[in-house]
């Protein structure tokens, strides 16, 4: 009897790859049609970012590095939302900027949306300069001038003619730095470059695979805040009040993951059993 | 396994279905259909490599090839090289001599175009040039931020207080919760200083790891251990929340099965 | 010619950027800053050579009928049709280089990434045993950060959320500093050869 249970449980083992897909797939449509949302705690890294960001006086301006692409886009798109609602609804200034090709237009899509929602302006209350090659050549190049590094914005109007940024001459006009990043170059070469070398406080959000790297950058102080993958996209949107893809996805990301785990602890009891029945 | 491919093909093939049918009544526009289809062109992979799925990875790195080439000229070439280089043109008509004042851009237009030798491998060791300008200014830049950004800075960070007062008045607090969490509190600051001076000993010492260095290589190594557990539940986080926003679309966006 | 002038490019260059840092004079911090200027324009021609690359390759796949060489030729097609709508038509929001990068570009890119999280779930379960003790840390600590940064997990136990804090912020960024200490120390070793001549393998053969 017990012999015949545990080959079925060895069997189970050895499943096909694709049985693991259907189930994960199940894990993720079943919630996110059902429509459940989860209320959740908010972590110290969520909460040091949205108090940075709260403290900051209207009208001061912030450079929102939109340094991702496609590839994260569940990730950090919704970030990018949270952030500029909350900026936006605090009155103060973006100046967007890219080092990812890709960036842009993903920034581009939030201002559209949020915009005309908070009565923003382009070119008075934010702007997006559009990419710019070249990494930490860029950041420390518009630290020290921007107008040199950005003589025009994304699409093609000369600085002169953008009324906002005739009170900037470089990032020093710039109370902080808010990134959205997805990789090299991103929000650990903003930290290298630029935070102790010119004293400006930096936060944002980066994909939960970067999210552990961080940490030893919020206990220096050199990150004031960060949000993690979804689920600090998703306590963001929390915070702010205005729920999005982070917070309808945070069920959905509970099954998964409580099924990743299940599969884990499966796995392992059939090794054990199986290195017993060896001996 | 012919089971779990046939489910996948229904569900995929259910969801187009679907999205047909939803389709006749709801909004989702020509770009929304576009999307969809291609997401489920790549979604094909997953039963098996397929000409779909091929075709489809090849247009998007094509397409993504291009998009870099057109952003790289309207962001970069234009602004940053081209109109400050032919600036002088536009006054051209006050003065018989033309003024160009950005003139020492011509020489990272030249070490631009010297990349290109590349192809040609005669006179390929000129592209040499542009590179070393490129490698050297990096070189540069990623000393001093790993200098001041990452070693100074965290070695600094690392010198706390081997013991915090609030830690202590707050542990002792009732409840077998709080008793854990006072605990895990007292022991942060002298964990964070273990936790690095091991890790360092394993990485540094190249010498045989035994006696006390090995006890703390040892240590270093169930740290390490527990950051690349903590690593790991981060990345299965990412991977599905990105699973979760690609079906989100197709359900969403698309279908309008989901608000 | 071949092998001094770029060694001694690279010398300047970098140390320019080095000594920018310790020196904040202009006559250090101009020169600094026209050589950022600089490569960020010859950085730009290096990635269209990459692009030109990618674009030789297939042709040259096509042209010789290689094998799915038909996927080459779909791909050089999406690669000049971009390129040129971009450059011909521009980039601006909601114009037709905006509309295929959001309905073709993004779904497609995001799709490739999104199959990752299929992989990784029966990596977990094919691969991921307790041989060791050392396995058993690992494995432990990612079943406590998983349950402890969802929403469940609070339900399952209040505790999670702070006891994974806690891993976060005690054993992993101890370990993650020592890495990045490691790091560090390796970037400007690295850095340094290269600025020194020492390291001249971006030089290629002969």
């Amino acid at each position: 009897m017990a012999k015949a249970s545990a080959g079925i449980l060895f069997k189970f083992s050895r499943i096909d790859r694709r049985y693991i897909y259907l189930i994960i797939l199940i894990c993720v449509i079943v919630p996110l049609v059902a429509g459940v949302r989860m209320e959740m705690s908010v972590t110290a890294p969520v909460e040091g970012l949205y108090e940075a960001i709260d403290n900051l006086k209207p009208g001061s301006y912030v450079w929102l590095a939109a340094d991702y692409d496609p590839g994260s886009m569940p990730e950090l798109y919704p970030m990018n939302v949270a952030l500029v609602e909350h900026l936006f609804s605090r009155d103060i200034k973006i100046i967007c900027g890219a080092l990812w090709p890709p960036g842009p237009p993903l920034a581009q899509r939030v201002f559209n949306e949020l915009a005309p929602k908070y009565g923003k302006r382009y070119g008075i209350d934010y702007v997006n300069l559009g990419f710019k090659e070249g990494r930490e050549a860029v950041m420390v190049s518009i630290a020290e001038d921007m107008k040199a590094t950005f003589p025009r914005d994304f699409f093609g109007t000369p600085w002169d003619s953008i009324p906002m940024l005739q009170a900037i001459s470089n990032l020093g006009d710039v109370k902080m730095i808010v990134c959205v990043s997805a990789g090299y170059p991103g929000i650990k070469e903003w930290v290298q470059q630029i935070a102790t070398r010119y004293r400006i406080s930096i936060g944002g959000g980066v994909t939960a695979v970067s999210g552990p790297e961080m940490y030893p950058y919020i206990q220096s102080g050199q990150l004031v805040g960060l949000l993690a993958g979804m689920k600090g996209a998703a306590e963001y949107e929390q915070m702010v009040g205005k729920p999005g893809l982070g917070l309808s996805g945070m069920v959905a990301q509970s099954y998964v993951h409580i099924m990743v785990v299940v599969f884990i602890a499966f796995a392992n009891l059939v090794f054990f059993l199986e290195k017993r029945s060896k001996r | 396994m012919r089971g779990a491919r046939l489910a996948i093909l229904i569900i995929l093939l259910g969801l187009a279905g679907a999205g047909f049918q939803a389709g006749l009544v709801s909004k989702a526009g020509l770009g929304t259909w576009v999307a969809a289809l291609l997401t489920l062109a790549i979604f094909s992979f997953l039963y098996r490599d397929n000409p779909v799925y091929k075709l489809a990875e090849h247009i998007f790195i094509g397409i993504a090839a291009g998009y870099f080439v057109a952003l790289e000229y309207w962001n970069v070439f234009l602004p940053n090289l081209w109109k400050p280089l032919v600036a002088g043109l536009e006054h051209i008509e006050y003065s018989p001599l033309p003024h160009f004042p950005n003139m020492i851009l011509l020489i990272p237009f030249a070490l631009g175009i010297l990349l290109f030798t590349r192809f040609f491998p005669r006179v390929a060791w000129l592209s040499r040039w542009s590179m070393a300008a490129m490698i050297g200014s990096y070189s540069g830049l990623a000393i001093i931020g790993a200098l001041q950004g990452d070693l100074v800075a965290q070695i600094r960070a690392n010198m706390v207080p081997l013991y915090s007062r609030e830690a202590l008045t707050a542990f002792g607090n009732d409840g077998t919760e709080s008793l854990l969490f006072g605990l895990l509190e007292l022991l942060r600051n002298p964990l964070i200083i273990v936790g690095l001076l091991t890790t360092l000993i394993y990485f540094f010492f190249s010498r045989e790891h035994k006696g006390g260095l090995g006890v703390a290589a040892k240590i270093g190594i169930w740290f390490l251990m527990i950051s690349f557990g903590a690593s790991f539940g981060y990345t299965v986080m990412s991977r599905v929340s990105l699973l979760i926003g690609r079906l989100h679309f197709l359900l969403s966006d698309w279908l309008g099965i989901v608000r | 010619m071949k092998n001094e002038v770029p060694v001694v490019v690279a010398f300047f260059t970098g140390m320019l950027m080095v000594v920018s840092l310790f020196i904040p004079h202009p006559v250090v911090s101009t020169p600094a800053s026209v050589v950022r200027q600089w490569a960020i324009i010859i950085t730009a021609f290096a990635y269209v050579l990459g692009v030109a690359n990618i674009a030789r390759i297939s042709l040259h796949n096509v042209k010789r009928r290689q094998r799915d060489w038909q996927y080459k030729a779909a791909l050089v097609f999406a690669l000049a049709t971009m390129a040129t709508i971009g450059i011909a038509l521009g980039i601006e929001s909601g114009g037709v280089f905006d509309w295929i990068y959001l309905n073709m570009y993004v779904p497609m890119q995001a799709t490739m990434f999104s199959l990752l999280a299929f992989y990784i779930a029966s990596a977990a379960y094919r691969a991921f045993r307790a041989r060791s003790p050392e396995a058993t840390f690992l494995l432990v600590t990612a079943a406590i950060v998983m349950l402890g940064r969802v929403p469940i997990g609070e339900k399952i136990w209040s505790g999670f959320p702070g006891l994974t804090e806690w891993i976060m912020e005690v054993p992993n960024m101890a370990a993650k500093r020592g890495i990045m200490i490691g790091a560090a120390l390796g970037a400007i070793s690295t850095g340094l050869k290269m600025i020194l001549g020492l390291e001249r393998s971006y030089l290629g053969g002969d």
